[in-house]
């Protein structure tokens, strides 16, 4: 098994080097480099201004040759300014980091919390008057846009009844620290996270009940009810362990999600987060910072496979790792 | 139960009510939160130019000189606007025989730093510094290259000598002081500057700002906190603390606006006027909505190097071709005037004496006619030789007014058999790469900015024209050339009598009407949506905001 996450390990890095490259040319082949753009937008730059601020930032050398520069500074830990900021790209992620953690974190658990039971419930009598109501539930919050909800939500609770804020992280002024600035946190976070649990929870539930009604005909389960398995011990001991193996191969993959983020939620509750910066960064050239917020959220994504594939053996004791 | 109550003690009750929410109010008012969309990528003053970054730096920082909301040249920094009359710019001859300027500028006497440090000469000897430095980054260059040197005379006043005379000569809006005591440890190695100014690393220190506020706190890409500051030398302002809150979302934005989050929205990076005007049908009653045509110039380049275009008589049809007053009655409410070239109605040098090309489309089929484009074709005009008349359109992507008027424009072309293919593209690529290099086939929907009298040497002038051989630089994307154009231009620069250069303007908008190098549409309108209780905010229209005066807002009332 050590030798397994070793490996696995090793192939992480490999991978997030082969990205760094991969990610660094594909910002740099997208069109308007920052020099081009500050010609478009300042009419007294000369030929020769341009000639200059391009040496400036390093854009007259070579792609190969900016890349090496970046790799070796990033391995001594120096992952360079953010263009859009003017601050060292870690100082800029860190904050954003945390900012999705908890954001993405309560939503993600919340909407398990809600979808493991419904998906059980539907899954228990298929087509059913539980299962119809629960597969409406699901469905709105697969169809309902993200962003026309988040509306919706600002207007009921901050304009119409004025009890929740309408977007942003904190209250200005509220000393940090404090018992009330943690109360003043929580308040901004309930309408972004309701947001996310209400439009993610749609989709787990409906995994959650396809595989459990998939676990529920195997045949080992028909054994289980012969032998007069009472039908909660059944449904809870018997086949959500075999049907928790696709649904968490999903939450891997959507565990990815958590540091990329949320960008239709972040941008409409002006919430700091992972996916709102690194779009930015992507769209304002802003190379080190795209580089350095998706190098992180790949690595997410790719740790968070392994961990899932961890999970498959405590699973299922028939899987093991040599 | 208040009647139970003797007559004195529900007087005092009364009172004591009263006291508390005129206490509440004021309290209330304490604090003024404006909403914007967009987040500025510095606080260096000098490094890059971005609305959102002179909107906030206008409450903290001042410049030399800017323009007022009448469109006059007006001393923020400086005591007395210099000028040739009163002595304080005098003509002088250069080495090489040309003609240059020495301008004197005296800085206001208590102007103070927010840390108590004097500012003085040696903050412009530094900015200077700053500014001249090829390595700086600093981008506004040629203002700096047209300084020969600058001479000092005291710790407050100084004398700029520039290479050539122009209209513009006391007007050093551009030049805005760095604190030497802070920021030259900053600026030890010149090509770290833009990462290391104090103004992204410390942007809270007290030292950076000598403005009515300072910046006492900042969550990049979400807020600026502003505090009064005690060092300031005017008018003290009326609200102790300013927060500027980002919300990109303009929906976002409105609920904020309504729930009481944020209380007034941003006219210079706010709302757009269809937005406003839509905000207005439904909550007009609870706010005062001001409308302020602005310098923001809303045209379509056209690429003159494509054999349809490059025919006068087509651009000419093009236009007689649109109802621009429909389109900007029906669009925008009529707030943003229709344009006839690229001036301004609202500026001194402008003249309604040219060519106006009022709708008229049997005007635009009868010139189409003589231009050959006479065979009429599944409603398509063809020519001789079987072509079509059909050009592509091109704009902003996701910019959802640009896209509504480009349909109109193409129904309404379409309405005289002209064909038209939008094809839009996100906005840095369409500036950065496809204008700029000007990979256009056809026509551009994109605006200009500019200040009060800006000259258009950048977009009309010949040796304007990006090429690989001036690194794309020059902002003459239609490839106009026109020999009187560039002596008009030429000259209007240089003219300092005000009569002179107000005659030589009005005809180089006939020629810019006559010729037609893009096709004019309105002049864009700024939104500003104001709580009824706040004062004062007077837009200028012009690329100086409105906070540059943010010691006149008022608290109208003293309760709600």
């Amino acid at each position: 098994m050590i030798r397994f996450i070793l490996q696995r390990l090793a192939e992480t890095a490999l991978v997030l080097l082969v990205m760094s490259f991969v990610i660094y040319g594909l910002i740099s082949l997208m069109p308007g480099d920052p020099i081009d753009l500050m010609i478009a937008s300042d009419p007294s730059l000369t030929p020769e201004d341009a000639a200059r601020l391009k040496a400036v930032y390093g854009l007259d050398r070579p792609l190969h040759e900016r890349y090496l520069a970046w790799l070796g500074a990033a391995l001594q830990g120096d992952f360079g300014y953010s263009r859009l900021y003017a601050r060292p790209v870690l100082e800029v992620l860190w904050p954003r980091l945390g900012n999705t953690v908890l954001l993405m974190g309560a939503s993600f658990t919340l909407a398990l919390l809600l979808a493991l039971p419904a998906g059980i419930l539907a899954a228990a009598r298929p087509h059913g008057l539980g299962d119809n109501l629960i597969n409406l539930v699901a469905f709105a919050g697969i169809s309902i846009p993200t962003f026309w909800l988040a509306i919706l939500l600002i207007i009921l609770f901050a304009v119409v009844l004025g009890v929740l804020p309408a977007g942003g992280t904190a209250t200005v002024g509220i000393a940090p620290g404090s018992l009330a600035a943690l109360a003043d946190r929580a308040t901004y976070l309930v309408l972004p996270v309701l947001t996310l649990t209400l439009v993610s929870a749609g989709t787990l539930i409906r995994y959650i009940r396809a595989a459990m009604i998939e676990a529920l005909r195997q045949d080992h389960i028909r054994t289980a009810r012969a032998k007069g398995v009472g039908p909660i011990r059944l449904l809870l001991h018997h086949a959500l362990r075999n049907a928790m193996i696709p649904v968490v191969t999903i939450l891997a993959l959507d565990f990815g999600t958590l540091f990329s983020g949320a960008l239709v939620a972040e941008t409409i509750f002006a919430y700091l987060g992972m996916g709102k910066t690194i779009y930015d960064a992507v769209m304002g050239n802003d190379y080190n910072l795209a580089l350095v917020g998706l190098l992180l959220a790949t690595a997410v994504v790719l740790l968070a496979n392994l961990l899932a594939d961890l999970a498959y053996a405590w699973l299922d004791p028939r899987i093991s790792y040599r | 139960m208040v009647k139970m109550l003797p007559a004195s003690l529900r007087a005092m009750l009364g009172a004591l009510a009263l006291l508390l929410v005129a206490s509440g109010s004021a309290a209330a008012r304490e604090q003024l939160v404006i909403g914007m969309t967009q987040f500025p990528s510095t606080l260096n003053p000098n490094i890059d130019s971005m609305m959102a970054k002179a909107y906030v730096l206008g409450m903290a920082h001042r410049p030399f000189t800017a323009y007022d909301a009448d469109w006059e040249l007006v001393c923020l920094l400086c005591t007395k606007l210099p000028t040739l009359e009163n002595g304080l710019a005098k003509l002088e001859t250069l080495d090489d025989g040309r003609q240059g300027i020495a301008v004197t500028y005296s800085i206001h006497s208590d102007a103070t730093w927010g840390d108590g440090v004097p500012v003085t000469t040696e903050d412009v000897m530094f900015t200077y510094e700053t500014g001249a430095h090829p390595q700086s980054g600093i981008a506004n260059a040629e203002f700096y290259r047209r300084i020969l040197r600058i001479d000092v005379k005291d710790d407050k006043t100084f004398t700029m000598h520039f290479d050539r005379v122009e209209f513009t000569y006391n007007a050093i809006n551009d030049f805005e002081l760095l604190p030497a005591h802070l920021e030259r440890d900053a600026f030890a190695e010149p090509a770290e500057y833009r990462n290391r100014t104090t103004y992204d690393a410390d942007p809270a220190n007290p030292g950076l700002w000598f403005g009515p506020y300072r910046i006492v706190s900042v969550t990049p890409g979400a807020q600026i906190v502003l505090e009064r500051n005690p060092t300031w030398w005017g008018e003290p302002p009326a609200f102790e603390r300013v927060v500027v809150r980002v919300i990109e979302n303009t929906a976002a934005l409105e609920a904020n606006l309504l729930s009481g989050a944020i209380d007034y929205i941003a006219g210079e990076v706010g709302l757009t006027v269809d937005q406003a005007l839509a905000f207005e049908t439904r909550h007009g009653d609870r706010f005062d909505i001001l409308y302020k045509p602005v310098l923001f110039y809303e045209h379509l380049d056209l690429n003159l190097e494509n054999p349809i275009l490059a025919d006068r008589r087509v651009r000419q049809a093009l236009l007689f071709a649109l109802d621009r007053q429909k389109i900007t009655q029906q669009l925008f409410g009529g707030q943003q005037p229709v344009a006839f070239t690229s001036v301004s109605p609202l500026d001194w040098v402008h003249t309604g004496s040219v060519p106006r090309y009022a709708y008229d489309p049997e005007r635009a089929a009868a010139l189409l006619d003589e231009a050959g484009w006479t065979k009429m074709r599944d409603g398509i005009r063809h020519n001789a030789a079987g072509d079509p008349l059909s050009l592509e359109l091109m704009s902003t992507a996701g910019d959802r007014t640009r896209e509504l008027v480009e349909q109109v424009l193409q129904s309404q072309w379409r309405a005289v058999g002209v064909d038209i293919r939008i094809r839009n593209q996100p906005a840095r690529v369409l500036f950065s790469e496809t204008l700029s290099k000007r990979q256009f086939e056809g026509m551009v929907l994109f605006a200009w900015l500019s200040a009060p009298e800006n000259v258009p040497r950048t977009i009309l002038h010949s040796e304007s024209i990006p090429t690989p051989e001036n690194n794309f630089t020059g902002q003459n994307y239609t490839g106009f050339r026109n020999a009187k154009m560039d002596r008009l231009i030429d000259a209007i620069e240089v003219e300092l009598d005000r009569a002179k250069r107000e005659q030589l303007w009005h005809r180089l908008q006939v020629l810019y009407a006559e010729g037609l190098p893009a096709l004019p549409l309105f002049f864009r309108a700024q939104a500003f949506i104001l709580p009824p209780w706040l004062d004062g905010v007077t837009p200028t229209g012009h690329l100086d905001p409105s906070t540059l005066w943010i010691e006149d807002w008022r608290v109208s009332s003293p309760a709600e």
